[in-house]
Formats: C-alpha cells, structure tokens, sequence
C-alpha cells in the first residue's frame, strides 16, 4: 500500500499560522474567515447537486476574547496535527479532547467544541478529517446484501468479504474510512439500497430476508448516519450505480437523516459532494402512510412540533413534497415508528408495505 | 342629686406630685409592658453613661449585666468608667424626677430632660419595692460611694436609706443597680439589638453585656477617638417659641433691646438685629423688662420674616462617614456584605434647631434576598427601636423608588426588600420626637428632604458601585485577552513557523483602545510613628503601639494609539493624614490628591501611589479615581473629574 501523501495537508496546516502570523507582523489584529456554519447560509450547488455553504462567512478575530480563544486553540490544534502526520500516527476526536487538556490557555471546554473545532478546520482547509489524522469515536454501521468488498486489514492484506456469506446475521461493519485506499466495491448484483433508521427494522429485514427475496443492499444507520457510513451509500450508489431509498421513523428528526442522506448536513456542507447522495428517494414512513396505512401514533412534542416548523423553512425541504408531507403531520399532530407496522404482522413490512411503497417509486415494479 | 359647692369641690384640688403623675403614666416613659421596661431600664442607664463619659472627655467602658429572679423580677445593673458622680448630686441625679444638666443646653446630647434613669428607679420601687443601689467614685484614690436610695413621690425627693464608703477598684466611674419587674425571655434579643446598635453609632465605646446566664457579649471599641464636643449655643431667633422669649427677656441682664437680642441669641449680629427691630417697629433701646406682649409678638414675628444665618453647627456631633463604616464593617462582619457604603449630609436647620443626617448602606453577603430591608434608626447616636412606622425617617426611605437601584419595591413606594441594612442617623439639638418614649422622628418636612438626599446619595453610590463592577468585568476579559491569550498565539504560530515571535504592542493599543487604570490597596502594620497621634485623643495609653498604613497603589497603562497626557485625582477620606505620595502630586487636599501625569507613549504603564495613616485596615478599601483633561470614554478605571 502506498503511504498517503501529506505534504499538501501540512502545507495547507502551516497556511493558517502563516495568516495569523502575517496579521500580527502588519500590526492587524489577527483574524480567520470562516463559511458560516448554520441553515441560512447553505445553498444548493446545481453542478454537484448537493447543499453547500453559500458565500456568508463569519470572522473569528482576536479582537473578541471569544474569538482569540478560538485562534488559540485553531493554533494549538494545527500543531498537533502536524506532529501526528509527523509521527505517522492518528487519534480519535475523543483522544484529542484529551490531550487538549494538556493545552493549558487553549484546552476546550467539551468536546463538543473540538470536534466543532476540527470541523472548522476542515472547512477553512478544504481537507477531509481524515487527512487530520482524526477519526470518529464510532465507526460506521452494518451491510448485508449481495456484495463483495475487498478490504485492506490492519496487517495490510486485501481481504474479499461477501455480505451474505462471509458475516453473520450483524452483517459487515462499515469501517470508518471508507477511501479507496482502504475498503473497494468488488462485485454487486442487487437492484437498490435501502438505509434503515433503526436496528430493529434491520434486523427485521435481515431475518424476512428482504435482502434476497428483493435484490437489496441493507444499510443500518444506527440514527443520525456517521460520515462513513454515508460516504459508503455514496461511493457505493455512484460507483455500481445503485438508487437508494431511506426508510425512517415518521418524525421530524426522521427527516433530517434523510436530508443529511440524500442532500448533506448542516455541520459538513463543506464536504456534502463526498458524503451525500443527492438521487436518494424517501421511501417512508411519510405522515400520509400514517393515514393511509392507519399506522398506530404518539402525540407530536413541543420539540417535534418546532423541530417541524423549522424544517419549513430549511432551504433542504423546500419542494412541494416535503412541504406537504410535514404540513400534513403538524396538522395531525401525531408521529409513527417504523416498527408501528408489526401492527399488521410480521411479515407485513417485508410482504406489503415495502413492495408497495417501492412500487411508488418506479424502482422495482409490483 | 346633691348639690356640691365650690368651697367643697376646693377642697378636693390639690397639687400632684411629678412622681406621682408618672407612677400613673408610666407607658408614656416606656415602661408600659414588661418587654419594654426591661429595654428601657438599659437604655437609660446606659445613655446616662455614655453622655457622662463623653463630657468628662473619657473613652466609654460600660457593663451591663441583667440577673433574673424569679417571680419576672430582673436585676439590672449599668457600670460605667465615666467621671462620677459627687456625693451631693447622687440623690438629685437618681432620686428625682426632672432634674438634670442637659434641659436647658442646647447642645447635642442623649438624654434631655433629666427623667430617663430616675423614672427606672421609680419603676423599680413600684413594682419591686426594693431600693436602688448607687455607688460612684469621682477621683483615683479616694473611696466610692454607696448610696441605697427610694423616691418619695409626694415630694419628688430622693429619700436616702443607707450611705457608706468603700473601696472600688476602678479610677472612678458610676455603678446603677435597680430591680425591676420584666420579662426577661422576651427582652433580653431587644436588649442585645440596642446595645449592638449602640455600639455601632458609638465607636468608641467599649460595651460588655453580661447575661443572666453567664454569657457575656462584648461589643468592642473600634475607634479610640472620642467625639468631638458639641459645643452649647444660645437658642436660633427662628426656633424660639413667645413664651421662651417673653420668660428670656424678663431674665435678661440686657437692658436695651438691641443687646438683648444680641448677646441671649446665636447668629445674630449688629445688621440682623437693627433689622429685627425695624421691621418689629420696636425702639432698639426699649428695656426687654418692659415690653408688652403685644411688642414681644411683633418681635416674634419679625425674626420669622427677616434673613437670619444659620446656628452654628458646632453644637452637633456627628459620626462621620469613616466611623459609620468601620463600625458597620465591624458589626457586619459574619453577614461578609459585598460594599458598605455611607453618605453625610452638611448640617442643616429646622425651626431655628441644627440638625445633620448621616446615612448607611450595608449590602450583599448572607442577607436575605426577599425580606424587607433593616432600618437602623438613631437619633444623637441611641438607637431607636420602636416605632418604626411611625417615624420620619422610614417615610422618608419609603419615599424613595429602590427599584432603579437593585432593590425590591412593589409600586415603586414603601420599605424596599433586598440584601440590605440601611442606617440613620439624625444628631441634632432637639430631636423632635412624636412622643416622650422617644422612639420616632416628627414629621419634619427639612428632616424628612435631608433624609431623602442621604438615601438618593447612597443609592447613587450603588448605582456606581454596580456599574463600576459590570464595566470593570467587560475589560477585564480584554485585559486577560491582551495579557495571556494575544501573545500566546504569537508565541505558539511563531513557534510553529520557526520564526521570531513578533511584536505584539501595537496590536495590543488596537484592541485595548483605552487607558486602563488598575489599583490595589495594601495595608501595612507599623509601629507608631508621631504622624498618627494628631488623630488620637488624648486618652491614648501604652496600649496601642502600632498603627496601619493604608497602601494604595494604582496602574496607569496607555493601551490607546497615541501619547496620552492628563491628570489624575484620587479621592482620600477627610480624617487620613496624607504619607508618601508618588510621583509628586500637584495638589493635595483634605479630598483628594492630584496629579499631573507625565506624557504616557503607547503601551506604556506608569505606577502612582499613595499612602495613608490615621485609619483602620479596611477604612479605606476602594479607590475612587477620578481623570480630567482626557476624553473619559477612553478611560477604564476612572470616571470624569466634575470639580472640587
């Protein structure tokens, strides 16, 4: 395996200090632009088809005690970076919110702030975490599906693994880097993917085995989909040219993992053309399955009510699907589960309600 | 129905013993409950005391101690370390109703008409039936006098039971023990709360409190300096009533009109007089003895109409604001307040009467937040703890809309509730008290106006104090940017790049933008110097061999972009002697010192200090900082010097 090439990532690490130096040595008061990182300033990129942050930038200047913080520890952070690609090694965003504690002046808060920070950098970099040598706490979540991938292990061997008859019932577990220099897609015969919000609903379809019966590629998300295992949907759906659908809970939190699925997240519009699909489809559960399929329901929360509204006016919701759909459940007022549907059996979500909601689609006919 | 004549209704008049009057009115000198008499038993005796010490010039050491019989009955006894009392005087002074020295000065002192501590002993015959015992020594050296005394209440005589002399330790002094039916329970916390009070408004008195159980209070003595002797004056044309001046002119040595007015009244020279008697239409060299009253009126009335200045103030004494403070400090002590502050009004006149306010402000610390705020009233230093609603200074406090500065206060009217104690105090020749159990302050619309502007001073302080602190917390942020986090991001990138670490001065004045005042004050024990004993009285012994130096130390630092030149005041209390002083200030006043700071480059700090003696640690324990001849936006650490 060839050793990555560093030096860009170092030179673009040293650019940082060179600009605050440069300010301190022209007598300014040194400051960083930044893209600013929230729902008003994404904006639709028509040639990668993916959110991206538009052109508002916020400033972080030592002018503010706040913001001479954030320099501080922009700095101290670039140093330990550099030091790891240094010393060949990489830590996890927790390790790092450790070791900052050595940092005396510039140690965080939470880590909540480190890893806000790291993201930061990459944006003011137009570098991947990845080429920080920082990786997530947890990696990605789990495949099954009629699909060969071909990893390169920790004792640098390439290993084939078949989704179907290589794993357990867990399925192959997504590491957290996913780039070509690690994991390939070496063969694949199956019709879509479909990402599952919960493990539950994986399991159940693991078990009905959808994964045969449908020619599926199954994807847990495990929640809100860490960034490997979205870039995997991505290179996988780009790469063997495979649609994807997104199965969710019915609930504005629901929603959100689709968006950050099929159109990138708030947090890492900076690299929404290596994490999101745009092509993804929501396959359910919409607010009119509810109705139509007499789901069973909870009460919406103050929280899901606001988290709703405010999904109105994300520019990701905009079409009129989306519109309807999340007007329809505020008038409802109720929310599903995935799991509402062993209402009708077990069977019911593998045998009825996914063959035809797939039908809807236009992806597999009935 | 008979008929009755007027030779047998004559029969029936007969004249009533001032004792007896008050045996009948005994509420009316507050001993109308058991709660109150013990309170009152204290407080006579104890004012008694401290008016004697303080005229003999002697720092105030005074003993309580209360035992408790049975059957209610306590036995009070008040020492003292005052001047004493001579042998003749001991019956008048205890056994006689309306007999004292102080009725008819006018000057300020406690008590006044010479009722308090004989109306005790007579509220402890009659309940008790026991007798006083009185005993005093008048000089080092010579023995003590005993004296049991009753009060014969037909003839408002003391009548003596027994006289002995003995042997007292003590150089002289007064010792009072009287028993008294009271209710011991219940007053005991009232009697802790007046001599607590007391001791706050009489620094220099040490007062021991022993109670019936053994437990001993002592409320010590924070300042070694007696007041200052108020001196007697002659009575204000304004405040004199016809009936005093017609009794005045018939006693009068004078005899024309025009040194009578002259040498019997203060303030009143050759021009107001010839006026006073111009405008009456009064002969100048009328003989007083003569006048009618119809010429009395119109002189009355003409001393109403014309200008006359003010009495002279030094028949008051006053704490003053350093004292106040150091005894609130003291008393405060377990409560750790977040500011004391204090205001003094200048003396002012009411109906021809000098009086002064002095106010107090104790905020923060373990006080409660939602409970009505403490009133301290005091009246020519004793403390007033009945009648709270019933008096001036309460209307005058409740007056006040607190909700601008911090308090609670529903519709902006009535006592505010907050963290906080106030303290009053009104010193005057005549307090005008709604009643003899002298408890409240008269609705007096000048004592009421001057209490006001006390309080509003006060408030304002705060209001600064808050304001000070707010502001002071936003720069101290961008100090710690400047100090700590700037250069280690200059240290750290530099470090980063193998480069020099840059210069970071420039930078600095940018961010800073301002001239940052920063102070500290030290205190520093010394051994006496011959400086300080120009603030010690005279009864200054060996004790006390040492003494403090107040440090105060102040930082000027020109984070603005260009030189800066200005002058800086800083403000020092009345009764500090001034020490070192650096660099050389261009002025010193009682208030304040000045200085002509020398041209300050950018990002250039400059050290002035100055040193204080004559105060206690803590008495001086903020800097009040003050510029001038520099925009006062650009400053931090001091406000703008509005004149003298």
């Amino acid at each position: 395996m060839v050793e990555k090439d560093y030096s860009k990532v170092i030179t673009k690490i040293d650019s940082i200090a060179e600009k605050i130096y440069r300010d301190f040595e022209k007598a300014t008061i040194p400051f960083v632009n930044l893209p600013t990182r929230t729902k008003s300033n994404i904006l639709f990129d028509n040639k990668l088809n993916v959110w991206k942050y538009g052109k508002n930038t916020t400033e972080r200047s030592a002018k503010s005690l706040d913001g001479a913080y954030m320099l501080l520890r922009t700095i101290y952070m670039t140093d330990f970076i550099k030091e790891m690609i240094n010393i060949k090694k990489s830590s996890t965003l927790r390790e790092m919110y450790y070791i900052s504690e050595g940092w005396d002046l510039a140690k965080f808060g939470s880590q909540q702030e480190s890893n806000l920070l790291a993201e930061d950098l990459e944006v003011i970099t137009n570098c991947m975490r990845e080429d920080f040598k920082l990786r997530p706490e947890e990696d990605g979540a789990r495949v099954i599906g009629n699909l060969i991938i071909e990893e390169v292990t920790r004792n640098n061997k390439k290993k084939r693994i078949h989704c179907q008859d290589d794993v357990g019932d867990a399925g192959y577990s997504i590491p957290y880097n996913v780039e070509k220099e690690k994991i390939n897609f070496k063969g694949v015969d199956a019709d879509f993917i479909i990402a599952i919000e919960t493990g539950g609903m994986f399991d159940r379809l693991v078990e009905n085995e959808f994964d045969t019966s449908h020619r599926a590629i199954l994807v847990h998300l495990k929640g809100q989909p860490a960034r490997s295992t979205r870039r995997f949907i991505k290179r996988l759906s780009c790469e063997k040219n495979i649609p994807v659908l997104v199965f969710t809970d019915c609930d504005p939190w629901s929603f959100r993992i689709f968006a950050s699925v099929a159109y990138g997240a708030i947090k890492t519009a900076h690299i929404s053309e290596y994490l999101a699909t745009p092509s993804s489809q929501y396959l359910g559960v919409t607010p009119s399955d509810i109705e139509n399929y007499k789901l069973p329901t909870d009460s919406l929360t103050t929280e899901d009510i606001n988290a709703l509204k405010s999904e109105l006016t994300d520019p990701r919701f905009k079409d009129s699907f989306w519109k309807g759909e999340i007007k329809l459940q505020l008038k409802m007022g109720k929310k599903s589960e995935q799991q509402a549907l062993a209402k009708y059996g077990l069977d019911y979500v593998t045998d009825t309600y996914l063959p035809e909601k797939l039908a809807e689609t236009g992806i597999v006919k009935k | 129905m008979t008929k009755v004549t007027a030779q047998e209704l004559a029969k029936k008049q007969k004249e009533i013993s001032v004792a007896e009057f008050f045996e009948r009115n005994k509420h009316i000198l507050g001993f109308g409950n058991q709660t109150r008499a013990l309170l009152t038993s204290v407080k006579e005796g104890v004012d008694n005391s401290l008016d004697s010490c303080e005229e003999a010039g002697i720092l105030p050491d005074i003993y309580v101690e209360i035992n408790n019989h049975e059957d209610g009955e306590c036995k009070v006894i008040i020492e003292d370390n005052g001047p004493g009392i001579i042998n003749q005087q001991i019956p008048h002074i205890f056994g006689r109703l309306l007999y004292g020295s102080r009725f008819h000065a006018i000057r300020q002192s406690r008590g006044q008409q010479g009722i308090g501590i004989s109306a005790v002993i007579l509220y402890g015959q009659l309940t008790t039936g026991k007798h006083a015992k009185i005993q005093s020594k008048i000089e080092e050296g010579r023995p003590v006098t005993v004296v049991e005394l009753a009060i014969d209440t037909n003839k408002n005589r003391a009548e003596v039971i027994s006289r002995k002399t003995d042997h007292w330790d003590k150089p002289s002094g007064t010792r009072v023990e009287v028993s008294v039916v009271a209710d011991y329970k219940r007053g005991r916390r009232f009697v802790y709360d007046y001599l607590q009070s007391t001791s706050i408004v009489n620094p220099h008195a040490q007062i021991t409190f022993k109670e019936h159980d053994g437990t001993v209070h002592v409320f010590e003595r924070t300042s070694e300096v007696i007041p200052k002797k108020s001196i007697e004056i002659k009575p204000h044309p304004y405040g004199v009533e016809l009936g005093t001046l017609i009794k005045m002119a018939k006693n009068t040595k004078s005899r024309k009109l025009s040194s009578f007015i002259k040498s019997e009244f203060s303030s009143m020279g050759d021009r107001t007089t010839i006026a006073a008697c111009e405008k009456a239409g009064l002969d100048r060299d009328l003989n007083p003895r003569n006048m009618t009253r119809e010429q009395f009126l119109a002189l009355h009335k003409a001393f109403q109409e014309i200008k006359i200045m003010a009495p002279s103030m030094d028949c008051l004494s006053p704490i003053g604001e350093t004292l106040i403070k150091r005894s609130l400090k003291h008393e405060t002590k377990e409560i750790s307040p977040e500011f004391i502050i204090t205001a003094s009004r200048p003396p002012s006149v009411y109906s021809g009467n000098p009086f002064q306010i002095e106010a107090g402000l104790v905020y923060g610390g373990t006080l409660p937040k939602d409970t009505p705020v403490q009133i301290m009233r005091f009246a020519n230093r004793v403390p007033l703890l009945y009648q709270q609603g019933g008096c001036v200074t309460t209307s005058a406090i409740s007056s006040i809309d607190w909700r601008r500065y911090g308090l609670d206060q529903p519709s902006g009217k009535g006592i505010p509730s907050g963290p906080a104690i106030f303290l009053v105090h009104v010193s005057s020749t005549q307090i005008p008290f709604t009643s003899e159990s002298k408890e409240a302050i008269a609705d007096v619309p000048e004592i009421e106006n001057e209490v006001k502007l006390a309080f509003r001073e006060c408030a304002r302080k705060v209001q600064k104090h808050i304001y000070k602190k707010v502001r002071r917390q936003k720069t101290r942020e961008k100090f710690d940017l400047i100090t700590k986090i700037l250069p280690e991001i200059a240290k750290k990138s530099a470090k980063m790049l193998e480069k020099p670490v840059p210069m970071l001065d420039e930078i600095i004045t940018k961010i800073m933008d301002v001239v940052w005042i920063e102070d500290i004050i030290e205190y520093e024990k010394i051994k006496r110097t011959p400086l300080q004993t120009t603030l010690v009285g005279e009864n200054l012994d060996g004790q006390q061999q040492t003494g403090i130096i107040t440090k105060s130390k102040i930082l000027v630092a020109n984070y603005k972009r260009t030189p800066q030149q200005f002058n800086l005041y800083a403000l020092i209390p009345e009764d500090a002697v001034v020490g070192t002083v650096e660099p050389k200030p261009i002025k010193i006043t009682n208030n304040y010192i000045k200085w002509k700071l020398n041209t300050i480059p950018p990002a250039k700090k400059v050290d002035v200090s100055f040193e204080l003696a004559g105060l206690d640690k803590g008495d001086f324990d903020e800097n009040d900082l003050y510029v001038e001849q520099i925009n006062p936006a650009y400053v931090i650490g001091a406000d703008k010097w509005e004149g003298d």
